[in-house]
């Protein structure tokens, strides 16, 4: 059935796996003191900084890789790795789009992000990032009028050390465990924002990734802190070019909210996937972590997920401020062989705490989908509230889908509700849309577009559509 | 404008439909009665290409057409339209951006361009008030807890929306109250003209007084086993299938 509307698919698939020839300069291979020298070295930090960064690679050496996800990932030789690559001559960041590389400022433009200020998109402000440096931020001066800093972590180092230092490590420590001690010891950019006391922020603040060398491991790090009273939305995005080999991307994300203060974090994540018989693609170990440390803070993950060979990543909430509020939606999809291992952590401290999870599992083709979450009350946790809902979708018969919630409990006046669901597409759906006038491809995006809705309308409104379109894109193939 | 001529379907390896034959022509009203399980859903289904309808033999043309080697998608895009007996619910997708979708695909299979939404709203209002359906209704999901009624008349509203050329309703009446009957069928009514065919499947004489056919065909063990006028159903009415 439907040969023609399938073939039309494939060749659009992975539109983002292009590469950019540009020359690129990188740290050799290899991962020891010298590297992480060299590396803090190129971005002319701070002797403070190299010492976090030694210290988190002494740390390191007693560590292993973990293995208890459900995923089958092949052994990461640590030393034959690049751990950085820039453009070449990028010595430092230029002071005006007109000084960037048109090159690069045509992969933007290619992917959907022009940088351009008369083409960008009106309320949102974007870091580009490319492979290990920051090649452009927008809207910068602007932001900056209100207090806000928006700029590359590199950059804030040296400009806000006192914020960088107060903050960086203080949510996921630099003995977290391997991936984010490995980040600690090597990260290379990422953005930093600070939004002051009572500032709203009027525009989406993103950052868009991209990783292009080959052999080249990704180690972004962003911080974002939200003072007192204030909000922010802050989106980020990324892709890479279409490999056999396996990258690896291994960013630390650290949120912190102070009194009455909101975040709002999305990600929109569409790392290449391998290929159809599950060659190549990104490995996706990130750790992202928010603490709402202020009374009635709020830390809200939404995530599409839909790239990446494997991906592995709990985006949680530490709940210590009083009446502080965590949230985490979810859209993971797998298709062909990938495999997604991900969920959140709420972890509720204070009194009132409140927290709600809703995870959305897509899985086809012979992939593997696995929620895995916890919730945990401590003691003077009185009060307080999760709600939980882990909904599996399953398209075909060879994937797999896992839900694990775990839930530990020291408080003895809280409340958590569960709710799961497994389903697949039913054959009635499709058939009443086809009839319809709706082709298999269009009826199963319609059906698994709304299967998601929940999730996909907390996006900002100017990635929505792009996500819907995403998810249609991401199972591809997968009719059977 | 549809011809079937000596079908045979079969689902799960259980014959259904024997050597059935029937011819409509354009602009007129058939009706099917029959027994349960005398095949009456089955036509529609087979019409409209459901996959575990298996048809073993014989030859269906809409419009000159092929029809059988059709993916169902492309008889929806050649003019056949089937009024489902139980509406499928499509959680999480809104009633409008679902019509709207099934309407482009339509305007695509004829290259036109996606129509706009101010317009598709306005087309939108004048149809529903016809029904009277409320358009708050639009912004549920697909027949997600709609009422009986409301999910009937959702099905009339897509079939206005699609201007189809041959409709099958299989058993539009059931569910209906009185007033949501008479609804349905003087919007149904409207929807009649010269080059539009409709296959009506129904038990009761209820949906036929409001409808009138040009013709009744009783159905038993897989085949029209007598044809008549509008009498015919009444006559049936009284007298039952034996």
């Amino acid at each position: 059935m439907n040969k023609v509307s399938k073939d039309n698919f494939t060749q659009e698939k992975y539109k983002y796996g292009f590469v950019t020839e540009i020359e690129s300069e990188k740290i050799p291979k290899g991962l020891n003191e010298e590297v992480i020298r060299l590396i803090s070295k190129k971005k002319n930090e701070p002797e403070w900084m190299l010492d976090w960064r030694l210290s988190a690679f002494k740390r390191l050496e007693n560590m292993s890789v973990p293995k208890w996800a459900k995923a089958e990932i092949d052994e990461i030789d640590f030393q034959d790795l690049y751990y950085y690559s820039s453009p070449k001559d990028f010595k430092e960041k230029p002071k005006s789009l007109d000084a960037v590389d048109p090159k690069l400022l045509e992969t933007y433009e290619k992917l959907g992000i022009p940088l351009k200020e008369q083409k960008v998109l009106a309320g949102v402000a974007v870091d580009a990032v490319f492979d290990s440096v920051s090649v452009a931020t927008t809207f910068k001066e602007k932001l900056n009028e209100i207090g806000v800093i928006f700029c590359p972590i590199s950059e804030a180092i040296q400009k806000h050390p006192e914020l960088v230092k107060k903050y960086i490590g203080s949510v996921i420590p630099v003995t977290d465990h391997f991936y984010a001690t490995l980040n600690s010891a090597v990260f290379s950019d990422g953005s930093f924002v600070y939004i002051p006391k009572g500032v709203k922020c009027p525009m989406e603040l993103s950052t868009y990734f991209r990783i292009n060398a080959s052999e080249t491991g990704q180690f972004e790090r962003t911080l974002i802190i939200a003072d007192e009273g204030s909000y922010v939305s802050y989106l980020e995005g990324c892709t890479a070019p279409m490999r056999d080999e396996n990258q690896l991307h291994a960013a630390n994300v650290e949120l912190v909210a102070l009194d009455d203060a909101e975040i709002k974090y999305s990600t929109v994540q569409n790392w290449y996937p391998g290929d159809e018989n599950g060659k190549g693609g990104i490995y996706n170990f990130v750790t992202k972590r928010g603490l709402c440390k202020g009374k009635n803070s709020k830390i809200s993950w939404t995530q599409i997920e839909t790239g990446s060979a494997i991906t592995w990543k709990y985006p949680s909430c530490i709940l210590r401020g009083d009446n502080s509020t965590g949230e985490f939606y979810s859209v993971a999809i797998t298709n062909n062989y990938q495999q997604a291992d991900t969920g959140t952590k709420m972890i509720h401290l204070g009194k009132n705490t409140k927290s709600r999870i809703i995870s959305k599992g897509i899985s086809a083709g012979k992939s593997s989908n696995t929620y895995r979450g916890l919730v945990s009350f401590h003691k003077k946790a009185k009060n307080a509230k999760n709600f939980t809902q882990c909904d599996s979708l399953l398209v075909g018969s060879e994937c797999k889908a896992n839900t694990i919630p775990l839930t530990e409990n020291s408080s003895n006046s809280s409340s958590i509700e569960h709710e799961a669901t497994t389903s697949k597409i039913s054959d009635e759906q499709l058939f009443y849309c086809m009839q319809r006038g709706l082709d298999e491809e269009e009826a199963q995006s319609l059906i698994v577009n709304g299967f998601c809705k929940e999730v996909l309308q907390k996006l900002p409104m100017e990635f929505a559509v792009e996500a819907q379109k995403l998810v249609s894109i991401s199972l591809e193939g997968s009719v059977g | 404008m549809l011809e079937i001529k000596n079908l045979n379907v079969t689902v799960e390896e259980k014959q259904i439909l024997k050597n059935l034959n029937l011819n409509i022509g354009k602009g007129e009203v058939h009706a099917i009665m029959g027994p349960n399980g005398s095949g009456k859903s089955t036509i529609a289904h087979t019409l409209a290409g459901k996959p575990s309808y298996n048809v073993e033999s014989g030859e269906v043309n809409l419009n000159g057409k092929d029809l059988l080697s059709k993916d169902p998608y492309e008889r929806s895009l050649n003019g056949l339209f089937l009024a489902f007996q139980y509406p499928i619910e499509l959680p999480g997708v809104t009633n409008a951006s679902y019509l709207k979708q099934i309407v482009n695909a339509h305007r695509k299979s004829r290259k036109e361009t996606p129509i706009d939404a101010g317009e598709f709203l306005k087309i939108l209002k004048e149809k529903s008030k016809l029904l009277d359906i409320p358009m708050d209704m639009h912004s549920r999901f697909v027949n997600a807890g709609f009422s009986g009624g409301e999910k009937k008349k959702n099905e009339v509203l897509q079939m206005d929306l699609l201007n189809p050329s041959l409709i099958i309703m299989d058993e539009t009446d059931s569910g209906l109250d009185v007033d949501a009957l008479k609804t349905t069928a003087e919007a149904i009514n409207k929807l009649r003209n010269d080059e539009r065919s409709f296959i009506i499947i129904t038990h009761y004489l209820r949906l036929l007084e409001y409808i009138e056919p040009d013709y009744v065909h009783v159905f038993q063990n897989g085949s029209v086993i007598e044809t008549g006028d509008k009498t015919l159903a009444s006559r049936i009415d009284q007298e039952g299938y034996s």
